[in-house]
């Protein structure tokens, strides 16, 4: 497709049901799905002669604690026939298994099984699920929002059993997030106060 | 009787002078064919995506020089570019050129650095002596412009940091002219080279549709046939008013990939030149004071100034709540951000896609069937440093 509107449309009328929501915004097109359609979507973005998304790009996980579905997917995909992004998403609950695109873009193996490390999301029909950016023996998912910043553990070297050890983190300081946020609103806040100003004059 | 022949398992690193870092090899060899490779990676894993969302926009550029170490500069643009998006701020054209040249010496650092340790690991060691002289000139140039050799912190949403000292133009002229004269003599140790040939032709050779379905990006997808360059495609800052070839290989092996990183070097070369010529006095960054900060000078005088200063460096600019992904064409290929805002100072999501994380992963399907003596081979070409496999 030449345009990112004609792709909108086409993309609407051959999956209807699969697609809940498109937009077009920052010359890139945003799609959201459901878990469930996710292999048919991402099937026929690659094969369709008018969309040739070969490329998987990169998927990802946006953690949103307070949410009941919790977790939101990502996937990035290009074109290089049509030039174009796309981005598709949609939204699971903690501990949802979702299905694996390994089958259809064989780069996706490490893509998920960065995300299961990071953020605990298990795959269906994965070839080899284990962790991969973590050390061997990690616990938990770093990238959580509820994960904290300085972690659980830390290792040494231990003079005593001759080995490296790993034991719960110690700090003398605490890490400081210090709250900035303040009625400080940039430049809108300048241009009212301009306008009020002249309009008073 | 018979024998039972068993696959021998070698490990591969994590510290082998030829795994370019921290990588952890695990083969499994029958007599010296490789039968499979599984890398481990994660050995440099520093978590900078969870830094980067514990900090304003400001100092989350610092964590991108530390991804890719050798191009650092490549990888601050990515971020600069999807945080401007957002904001919606013009970048002077000044500072659009000062960026594409620093990008663009950061491309040939990175290249020259590849391009030599392949040379290394096949055997050659001049290549790297006379290689790494160069680069040491061209860190000097980050160094006047940054203060820093390596981490230089020097791209901002908006522009750069500060204005080019005097005189490094004229260098970064000069430097253009005797350079070419030191790529050719690269050229001659190395393109027909009969060892670095044997060594390097047909191995690793990557087919066009297999460099689609496993992510290639950059130099390993344009090696395979493939003419995309993202500087072309879809153009950022002024690439657009430039004039450069993109150089494609034709077998998809190691030596064609080899040979494509040295006429992009050329292909830098002349990209720097162009924007040495076109580039004039201005400004270097956004004029909006509430995302740039305010010149020294002008702290002493201004109580508004003073005030801007104080919150863009305690607070920090707020980005609007949006997402958005933008790419770079860095020297190892895709770089890309998926930039998360809320509204507040602190990115809520900054996933980084690596180019080098899909490449290595490709590892096991480029290395069955060859040689142990081959893996150095085809890891040198695939170009991987791990500050940006691990993050």
């Amino acid at each position: 497709m030449k345009s990112l509107e004609d792709l909108e449309k086409k993309i609407n009328s051959e999956l209807t049901t699969k697609i809940n929501n498109t937009e077009i915004k920052h010359n890139q097109i945003y799609i959201e799905t459901d878990k469930e359609d996710i292999v048919d979507v991402a099937i026929f973005l690659k094969t369709n002669q008018d969309t040739k998304f070969r490329q998987l790009i990169d998927i990802t996980v946006v953690d949103y604690p307070e949410q009941n579905q919790r977790f939101e997917v990502v996937y990035l995909f290009l074109s290089h026939e049509f030039n174009q992004r796309l981005i598709v998403k949609y939204s699971i609950a903690e501990n949802e298994v979702i299905p694996s695109l390994t089958s259809i873009f064989p780069s996706a193996n490490w893509m998920e099984r960065e995300v299961f490390d990071m953020y605990g999301v298990s795959f269906k029909d994965h070839p080899d699920l284990r962790r991969i950016l973590t050390d061997y023996g990690f616990e938990g998912h770093p990238l959580r929002k509820d994960f904290p910043l300085t972690g659980h553990s830390e290792v040494r070297y231990s003079e005593d059993q001759k080995k490296v050890i790993s034991e719960p983190v110690k700090l003398e300081q605490n890490y400081r997030n210090f709250d900035y946020e303040s009625p400080w609103e940039g430049t809108k806040y300048i241009k009212e106060e301009i306008e009020n100003n002249d309009k008073k004059n | 009787m018979t024998k039972k022949i068993k696959n021998l398992n070698l490990n591969f690193g994590p510290q082998h002078p030829a795994a370019h870092g921290v990588l952890r090899l695990i083969l499994e060899l029958d007599g010296e064919v490789i039968e499979k490779a599984d890398p481990h990676i994660g050995l440099l894993h520093r978590g900078t995506e969870k830094l980067i969302e514990n900090k304003t926009y400001m100092q989350a550029v610092p964590y991108f020089d530390r991804l890719d170490y050798v191009a650092p500069m490549n990888q601050e643009h990515a971020f600069a570019l999807a945080v401007e998006k957002i904001l919606k701020i013009d970048v002077p054209i000044r500072a659009q050129y000062i960026r594409v040249i620093f990008c663009e010496i950061g491309r040939i650092l990175s290249h020259i650095l590849n391009v030599t340790t392949q040379a290394l690991d096949v055997g050659a060691l001049t290549p790297s002596l006379w290689g790494f002289e160069e680069r040491e000139t061209l860190m000097t140039f980050y160094e006047r412009a940054s203060g820093s050799r390596l981490h230089a912190n020097y791209f901002r949403a908006g522009g750069v940091h500060q204005d080019l000292p005097k005189g490094l133009e004229e260098d970064i002229a000069k430097f253009c002219e005797t350079f070419p004269k030191i790529i050719n003599d690269l050229e001659s140790l190395l393109t027909d080279n009969r060892i670095f040939k044997q060594r390097n032709v047909d191995i690793g050779v990557v087919t066009k549709e297999d460099a689609l379905d496993y992510s290639f990006s950059g130099v390993m997808i344009r090696g395979s046939g493939v003419p995309w360059d993202l500087r072309k495609s879809q153009p950022y800052d002024c690439y657009e008013s430039l004039e450069f070839k993109i150089p494609v290989g034709k077998n998809g092996d190691c030596y064609d990939r080899y040979l494509c990183r040295i006429e992009e070097m050329k292909e830098s070369v002349s990209i720097i030149k162009q924007c040495l010529a076109k580039m004039e006095k201005g400004p270097i960054k956004s004029l909006d004071g509430k995302i740039s900060p305010p010149p020294k000078a002008e702290i002493k005088q201004s109580m508004e100034a003073l005030i801007h200063h104080f919150k863009l460096f305690t607070e920090g600019y707020r980005v609007p709540k949006d997402e958005i992904y933008t790419a770079v064409e860095a020297p190892k290929g895709e770089f890309g951000v998926y930039l998360i805002s809320d509204g507040s100072s602190k990115p809520y999501k900054c996933k980084i896609r690596a180019p080098g994380f899909s490449h290595l992963q490709s590892m096991d399907y480029l290395i069955k069937g060859h040689m142990l003596a081959d893996v150095p081979a085809v890891l040198g070409s695939l170009d991987i440093v791990f500050g940006e496999v691990d993050r």
